[in-house]
């Protein structure tokens, strides 16, 4: 069975290069889709942003996610790259990679990956303005949590 | 065991991570969280609304009727905003 690479860092990531390490020496692989997440600068007004992340349950949660991507879809490679610390705008923030024969099983397996890792993932987002003052943290969006249900009432 | 608090549950009450001791009596994570919230003010600040809390027992996600008898670590924190 597949195994996922799961990485929680504080550096960044070359989106292009860990798509590359999916699909090299392999002539199996039909369909890879990579989905970037990069920090927006809110209409100029944020400086940066600070994820904080539960060391430890961190990589245990996404590793348990995407054991369960590769549980309902016949994936050939997944990888997840989630970064902590401070992110400034247009960094990337997170990184899921799938390579499979088709691509619907790659299209379904990386939007479920993601649905799940803004849900489950212990990973908290708070604002710096760019006027110095503290804009908070990010409260979560019931639109996430509704994107992660509809995968536990329609599997496929 | 040792509470660990993340996002505003931590700024709240002021620490990262300390060790507490409930009393037997104290069985749930419900229990746990009306336990701290009467520990002062900023532990109640944290839980005001313990619709906003979400906590991991070892670092696994657990809801409020989990049983906490044999935890090491309880953590909590807000609904998550990663990805």
């Amino acid at each position: 069975m597949t195994s996922p690479t799961v990485r929680v860092q504080a550096e960044g990531f070359d989106p292009a290069k860990e798509e590359a390490l999916l699909t090299q020496g392999r002539r199996d692989v039909g369909a890879v889709v990579a989905f970037t997440g990069l920090c927006r600068d809110e209409d100029g007004s944020l400086v940066a942003l600070e994820l904080e992340h539960y060391p430890g349950m961190a990589e245990d949660e996404i590793s348990r996610v995407a054991q369960e991507a590769l549980s309902r879809w016949p994936l050939i490679g997944l990888t997840v790259i989630h970064r902590h610390g401070l992110i400034r705008p247009g960094e990337p923030i997170v990184l899921v990679v799938t390579a499979a024969r088709h691509r619907g099983e790659a299209f379904a397996a990386a939007e479920f990956m993601m649905d799940y890792l803004k849900t489950r993932a212990p990973f908290w987002k708070k604002e710096r303005r760019i006027d110095g003052s503290d804009g908070g943290w990010v409260a979560a969006k019931k639109e996430d949590d509704a994107a992660a249900a509809r995968w536990s009432s329609d599997p496929e | 065991m040792k509470a660990v608090y993340f996002a505003w549950v931590r700024e709240r009450i002021g620490r990262a991570e300390e060790e507490i001791s409930p009393p037997r009596e104290v069985e749930t994570v419900r229990q746990l969280v009306d336990w701290l919230a009467a520990r002062g003010e900023g532990y109640a600040a944290a839980f005001a609304n313990p619709k906003t809390i979400r906590a991991a027992i070892d670092k696994t996600h657990a809801g409020p009727d989990a049983p906490i008898a044999s935890a090491r670590e309880v953590a909590f924190f807000p609904p998550m905003t990663g990805g």
